[in-house]
């Protein structure tokens, strides 16, 4: 039991981090039509610029302008790069941030290096937020912080005693990946510029009509999808490793993401992405293969079939696999996603 | 309609010319290229070129932009490197000459197979369907070490068999005439492709879907039929890299080999036919010589596919043809000066930039050396105040008189359009 309840915590918060990097994208891509190839590099560079602000002001100073100067970063990319090749259709546009991943990868190892930086969670944030104690006789409780070595070891050895810590740093990325999302929400739905944006989305040219600078509006909403990619870089950069490798390993899992959501539907995303975060934590942690399955079931099997790579796999060797094998399933049976309105 | 050029009938001599110096430049290059090394390159580039070409089916001929192509030549590699390792057993009557062939087969059958579910969208959704399918074929190439041999990968040996008339494939100069014999007839059946009802209803596709929906035309099928075509090449230049490296990694079907296919195929020129070819040998050379002379090499690659999706995006093969152009109707002698003052901006702002770049690169990877280090034979140091503020002030005079100087060419370029515009109305009412 608190082997589910600790894997489910991690799932929705590993969901909810990859909901704060496919919303910005999914908002650049329903404003604009583009695919920002780029994302997960603009969550690499949150990391870094993060550790390196967090050696000079501290982290939570650094929570806040690490992302800012990401999305900055991301606005002038938009005002100077990509608006010059909104003429030549999507196909470049979508290059064009291709590219831009190459040069910051390279710049990234250029100022960083090419090796793992030691980005560490503030004090408070390093320890675990509750531990959960199963004990044999008295049942699952509940403590908050650490568990002290007494409680998680029983005075007869008879008695089984397993502890589960749920860390401080998974906890506050639930929280501030929360906190952005109803922020997203009330600022798209509850503000002027909120409502200038969605009309935007659809009516772009009558927008203008009336008066706003739409071009600066995508331009914002470039750099604030950039800056929410730089936040969720300087949370998961601290929570997990910050090395270049990080934008390629979550790339292409929002990718998926998004497409199994529904091109440019927001609800579609975050329901993609805390069901991708759920069904890779768990797949994790399980060791069964089909061998073991038939083990288990008194199937006595062959020693060949025993020797079978797809019958010793076990799903934790699977779980990379299996944002795409959904993918692919998903465009099968419903190629619009699971929330989309059109095809793509 | 009147023609706009002459054509020569029945027999097209233009054509013969050109394609006859293409098999004449695949004959003589070993020749005179003919050390090791070049003659390694060579090869390369033949299968570059068959791989380049056939992603050009895709994005310049269908619009389909495709980030998993190593996907196709990589599966192609794994099949055709078995297949010999099956005919060294003796199991399977197959020539070294045929390989390539069924690491063609394997792309194709691939394509047949991944192509269902990728070409159900256009643009942008099917371009991140193919990077999930290029990361899935990755992932399992982890998975399943008994096909793709794990970390170590899968080795043979291409001297197999009894010689046929001598040829033994041992030779590096042997595979490579091997290599130009596939190069050559599979550019010829691409360039023919693109001239099929089939290649012409593709164009149609890409420009625009919707009326070829009306027209009456299943948009879905074109693309697969197309894509599947493209992994059968794919295949072949897979197979013939199982061939010359003798040995098929995981890193065959990684996501940077799609990368690296798409960067040079962009960069050649994805609108003409040839562009890919000229992408394709830039990518030997980059990745052989570049590599070799700079650590930075990936960034100056990144950069330079950056301004060119900016100001060039019909690649190299657009610049050449737009000063053909200009060159056919006898302009091009008022441009050289601005070319040459261009030229030289460019090269002063190289090397400000890359002063800056291999001292940053120097101070990251080779700090234990010292700080001490050379570029171009100027002696830097890459920690002293004064070599940054140098290079810093040859960036920026290089930028500046850039500018100028673009100013002055662009002045001079929509200047040498105009008058073209007007010649060809003149020649027009002179007729």
């Amino acid at each position: 039991m608190e082997f589910f309840i600790i894997s489910m915590l991690n799932g929705l918060s590993y969901g909810l981090l990859l909901f704060l990097l496919s919303s910005g994208l999914t908002l650049i891509f329903s404003m604009m039509g583009v695919l920002n190839f780029a994302h997960a590099s603009f969550y690499m560079l949150g990391a870094y610029v993060g550790y390196t602000v967090t050696g000079i002001v501290g982290f939570w100073p650094a929570l806040i302008i690490a992302p800012l100067v990401v999305g900055g970063m991301g606005a002038m990319f938009e005002k100077y790069a990509l608006r010059r090749v909104h003429q030549f259709g999507h196909v470049p546009e979508l290059l064009i941030t291709f590219g831009l991943s190459y040069v910051i990868l390279e710049l990234v190892q250029l100022v960083w290096g090419r090796s793992a930086v030691d980005f560490k969670p503030p004090e408070i944030l390093s320890g675990p937020i509750f531990s959960l104690i199963n004990h044999a006789q008295n049942g699952l409780s509940f403590v908050w912080g650490r568990a002290t070595p007494e409680m998680c070891s029983a005075a007869d050895a008879s008695i089984r005693v397993v502890c589960s810590l749920f860390p401080a740093t998974r906890g506050f990325m639930m929280i501030v990946a929360l906190v952005m999302l109803v922020a997203v929400w009330l600022l798209l739905t509850r503000t002027r510029i909120g409502l200038v944006i969605q009309a935007s989305l659809t009516h772009a040219d009558t927008v203008e009509a009336l008066g706003h600078n739409v071009p600066r509006v995508l331009m914002m909403v470039f750099g604030a999808g950039a800056a929410l990619a730089g936040l969720a870089g300087v949370i998961g950069g601290s929570t997990f490793v910050t090395e270049p490798n990080m934008a390629a390993a979550v790339g292409s899992v929002i990718f998926v993401v998004v497409v199994v959501g529904g091109m440019g539907s927001l609800s579609g995303a975050f329901l993609a992405s805390i069901l991708i975060g759920v069904i890779q934590t768990f797949a994790v942690a399980f060791d069964t293969s089909i061998v073991s399955v038939a083990g288990q079931l008194g199937v006595q099997l062959s020693d060949s079939a025993k020797n079978n790579s797809v019958m010793k796999l076990s799903i934790s060797q699977v779980a990379p696999i299996l944002p795409y094998l959904f993918l692919v399933l998903i465009l099968i049976f419903r190629p619009k996603g699971l929330l989309g309105t059109r095809e793509g | 309609m009147s023609k706009s050029h002459y054509e020569f009938k029945p027999f097209n001599v233009g054509r013969v010319i050109v394609w006859g110096l293409f098999a004449f430049v695949l004959l003589v290059a070993p020749l005179v290229f003919n050390s090791g090394l070049s003659t390694m390159m060579l090869a390369q580039m033949g299968i570059a070129i068959i791989a380049c070409l056939s992603y050009n089916l895709l994005l310049g001929q269908g619009g389909m932009l495709s980030f998993g192509h190593a996907v196709y030549t990589g599966l192609g590699s794994y099949l055709a490197i078995h297949a010999l390792n099956i005919a060294s057993k003796g199991t399977l009557a197959i020539p070294v000459s045929l390989v390539p062939l069924i690491g063609g087969i394997a792309g194709l059958g691939f394509a047949v197979l991944f192509g269902y579910v990728t070409t159900k969208k256009a643009g942008t959704p099917f371009a991140m369907i193919t990077l999930g399918m290029a990361e899935l074929v990755f992932a399992m190439s982890l998975m399943f070490s008994e096909f793709f041999g794990g970390e170590a990968g899968i080795s043979s040996n291409r001297v197999m068999g009894q010689p046929f008339l001598g040829i033994t494939f041992g030779p590096a100069i042997q595979v490579y005439y091997l290599i130009a014999a596939y190069t050559f007839v599979s550019v010829v059946l691409m360039f023919a492709f693109t001239r099929t009802p089939l290649g012409r209803m593709l164009n149609a596709v890409r420009d625009n879907p919707e009326r070829v929906e009306f027209v009456g035309y299943n948009t879905q099928r074109v693309r697969y039929m197309a894509f599947i075509i493209s992994g059968f090449f794919a295949g072949i230049a897979g197979g013939l890299g199982a061939i010359l490296f003798e040995i098929v990694t995981a890193e065959v079907v990684h996501g940077a080999r799609s990368g690296a296919y798409l960067l040079f195929t962009f960069l050649g020129g994805a609108t003409f036919f040839f562009g890919p070819i000229i992408g394709a040998v830039l990518m030997v050379l980059a990745f052989v010589l570049l590599s070799e002379f700079t650590k930075a090499w990936l960034l100056y690659l990144g950069l330079i596919f950056l301004f060119m999706v900016m100001y060039a995006p019909g690649g190299i093969a657009s610049l050449i043809m737009m000063n053909l152009r200009v060159a056919a109707y006898g302009f091009l002698r008022k441009l050289w000066v601005s070319y040459l003052g261009l030229a030289i901006c460019g090269l002063i702002i190289l090397l400000g930039a890359g002063a800056m770049i291999e001292m940053l690169y120097h101070l990251q990877l080779n700090v234990a050396l010292g700080s001490q280090m050379k570029f171009v034979g100027i002696p830097l140091d890459a920690k002293g105040l004064n070599s940054w503020f140098g290079a810093g002030f040859v960036l920026l005079t290089g930028l500046g008189l850039f500018e100028i100087a673009r100013r002055q060419f662009s002045k001079e370029w929509s200047q040498i359009q105009e008058d073209i515009e007007k010649e060809i109305k003149r020649r027009e009412a002179a007729l």
